[in-house]
């Protein structure tokens, strides 16, 4: 689903170039719960974002769904995005004017669904994620955990390929993480492959794999003993 | 291509940010107004000076003849000028590519009685182009036509005062009335923008007049409408020559400008278009200061609101908005604020000036208004820019990397 061979990317800063990634290579399958795991600084943002296509790569090769990554503008990225990535972001990033359910019927309306048809689907969802009632709340209404479940409510709503989610529990305390994380696990069990980002050891302990990133570049790529678990049924 | 959900959109996004509509919306209200309030004031000034001539044809020129005050040739001064019907001629056969109106005139004073009523009016003996030079506005009937002055015959026109003094409400057309114990047929019944003045005149054929009042060939002015054709320096030369020409075949000396003198419309309107050309200049210099200081409004508002959303525009491209569907929403809801706010000032400009009315007319200022093309034309460009100031930076943002718009706050 995700292939990603001898990965650069340096973000310059005045005359000096700084270099984050230093040459990943990672292949994540379809199906797969992986979590990327390493201290700030260590480059697993930036990994997110050019494998959410929201930033673009200096050397290497990346496949997405098999299909090489290379000279995407804004649009053909827009499409993309659309089609097969679904985003849940630390600050959530739901559009402060919209109701929950307009937030989460918002990738349906890119995608050039009618109204009433994504409203009908947005709030299915919103009820998937167990906030049907507060479905016309506006999101400073919700609470942090209230706010990321609409948010996973608006990545799943275009049944994307991947679920990308950047430190998804960053800003909840420790019983929204578990419930958010559920909800996360539950979307991976229905097929979808799911990439977190997380710095804290329990979050990552609850995928299936750990790649560790120091500095730059991998250091570790295991399974968890869940995926073993997973295997045996 | 009417897309109600992509309005829908824009009406959210105004609804949410509600002062700086209100703002960019002022803006160009205020803009247009005053737009349409300068226009309409410069043009009440030309409407003031265009009616202050209204009541000759504006190519007109005036041929009187006097006294002479100079000897010449052997002539005493004091003399007498006279023009006749061969001066007339004259000017036909030497400039008739340079007329396009031609009349005498001939001024009688006469009574005139319609059965009890009577009273005394003056009489215009003419040609029948002096309909034109005069720019009468026949009412009923007709004006004197050359049938007339071939055959002497006995009608007249008579103004509207006359015909209301003499009829009151009653049919005119097809009366005789006796002027100076003659009996004239009433031909038609006429109007003038010239005021009350003007329509307590009666026109009578001018061979007519000569014949039965004197027997002889005088006439008292000439009136000439020139060729519209000709420029007015041309115009202005054509009287000039004119006038050295008419003083030669009468024995005036050059000089003298009692014993003829031609008055001239060219030169009135020379002034008057000089005057309109600064007014002008001046309008067109003011109304664009209005114009771009409006513009420069909506574009600092425009910049600062697409600022401020970046990051709404973020997460808009990461849920897989195209850059062309930001810029999109951008541009309508410039569009939708500037094409209202614009038509509400141009409504309130227009009320304005009607408001007005003749209230100014003391200070030159008669009727202000607006044509709607230049008022339309200015909305138009206030759009245009609006669209501008709404597209350039729309499209920088659009084109900016969601991560880079995601980090802004």
């Amino acid at each position: 689903m995700i292939r990603i061979e001898g990965l650069h990317k340096s973000y310059p800063i005045g005359k000096e170039s700084l270099h984050v990634l230093k040459g990943l290579d990672l292949h994540i399958k379809e199906g797969e719960f992986v979590s990327i795991m390493g201290s700030s600084g260590s480059g697993k943002s930036t990994l997110l974002n050019i494998v959410g296509l929201l930033d673009s790569h200096d050397v290497g090769n990346y496949y997405l769904n098999g299909q090489l990554i290379q000279n995407l503008n804004e649009k053909k990225a827009a499409v993309l995005r659309n089609k097969f990535l679904g985003f849940v972001f630390q600050s959530f990033n739901l559009i402060s004017y919209k109701t929950a359910v307009e937030n989460v019927a918002l990738p349906l309306y890119y995608k050039g669904m009618g109204r009433k048809e994504r409203l009908k689907i947005a709030q299915e969802y919103l009820e998937k994620v167990e906030l049907g009632p507060w479905a016309n709340h506006l999101p400073n209404e919700l609470s942090g955990g209230q706010k990321q479940r609409v948010a996973i409510a608006r990545a799943l709503v275009t049944k994307p390929k991947v679920i990308l989610a950047d430190e998804p529990t960053g800003a909840l305390d420790s019983k929204t993480t578990d419930s958010v994380m559920d909800l996360l696990k539950g979307i991976n069990d229905e097929g979808m492959t799911v990439f977190v980002i997380t710095h804290e050891e329990d979050v990552a302990e609850q995928t299936n794999r750990i790649v560790r990133l120091k500095d730059g570049v991998i250091i570790s790529d295991e399974y968890t003993k869940k995926h073993d678990l997973k295997k045996v049924y | 291509m009417f897309d109600l959900d992509s309005w829908r959109e824009i009406f959210q996004s105004i609804n949410k940010n509600k002062l700086r509509t209100i703002l960019s919306g002022f803006t160009i209200s205020f803009a247009i107004l005053l737009f349409t309030l300068l226009f309409g004031i410069v043009n009440g000034l030309q409407n003031f000076f265009t009616q202050a001539f209204v009541d000759d044809a504006n190519n007109s020129m005036f041929v009187r003849v006097w006294k002479t005050t100079k000897p010449y040739k052997g002539l005493q001064s004091g003399r007498r000028i006279k023009l006749r019907n061969k001066d007339l001629d004259y000017i036909v056969d030497n400039y008739s590519d340079k007329i396009q109106y031609i009349s005498a005139r001939k001024y009688l004073s006469a009574q005139v009685v319609y059965k009890n009523n009577q009273d005394n009016y003056n009489i215009r003996a003419v040609h029948p182009d002096h309909r034109y030079l005069e720019k009468t506005i026949i009412d009923e009937g007709r004006f004197i036509n050359q049938l007339d002055l071939n055959q002497n015959n006995k009608v007249i026109v008579i103004g509207r005062l006359v015909k209301k003094d003499l009829f009151g409400e009653r049919v005119a057309l097809g009366k005789y009335v006796n002027v100076n114990n003659i009996s004239y047929k009433i031909v038609g019944v006429f109007s003038d923008e010239g005021g009350d003045r003007e329509e307590r005149n009666i026109y009578m054929p001018i061979t007519t007049a000569q014949k039965l009042y004197g027997n002889n060939d005088f006439i008292d002015n000439i009136l000439i409408g020139y060729n519209p054709r000709l420029t007015i320096d041309r115009a202005l030369s054509f009287g000039n020559g004119l006038e050295r020409d008419l003083k030669q075949r009468l024995d005036i000396h050059p000089d003298d400008q009692s014993a003829l003198f031609i008055s001239n419309m060219a030169e009135a309107n020379k002034g008057v278009g000089q005057l309109t050309t600064a007014l002008f200049f001046i309008v067109i210099f003011v109304g664009s200061g209005t114009l771009i200081a409006g513009i420069i409004g909506i574009s600092n508002i425009m910049i600062f609101s697409i600022k401020e959303r970046t990051k709404e525009f973020g997460i808009r491209k990461a849920l897989g908005a195209k850059p062309v569907s930001i810029i999109g929403m951008v541009v309508k809801e410039s569009l939708l604020i500037t094409g209202l706010a614009g038509y509400l000032g141009l409504l309130l400009g227009t009320f304005i000036l009607d408001q007005i009315g003749d209230g100014l007319e003391k200070y030159f200022i008669y009727n202000p208004s607006v044509s709607t093309g230049i008022v339309v034309g200015a909305t138009i460009i206030l759009i245009l820019a609006g669209l501008l100031a709404g597209y350039l930076p729309a499209k920088r943002a659009a084109q900016i990397k969601p991560i880079v718009a995601l980090r802004a706050d």
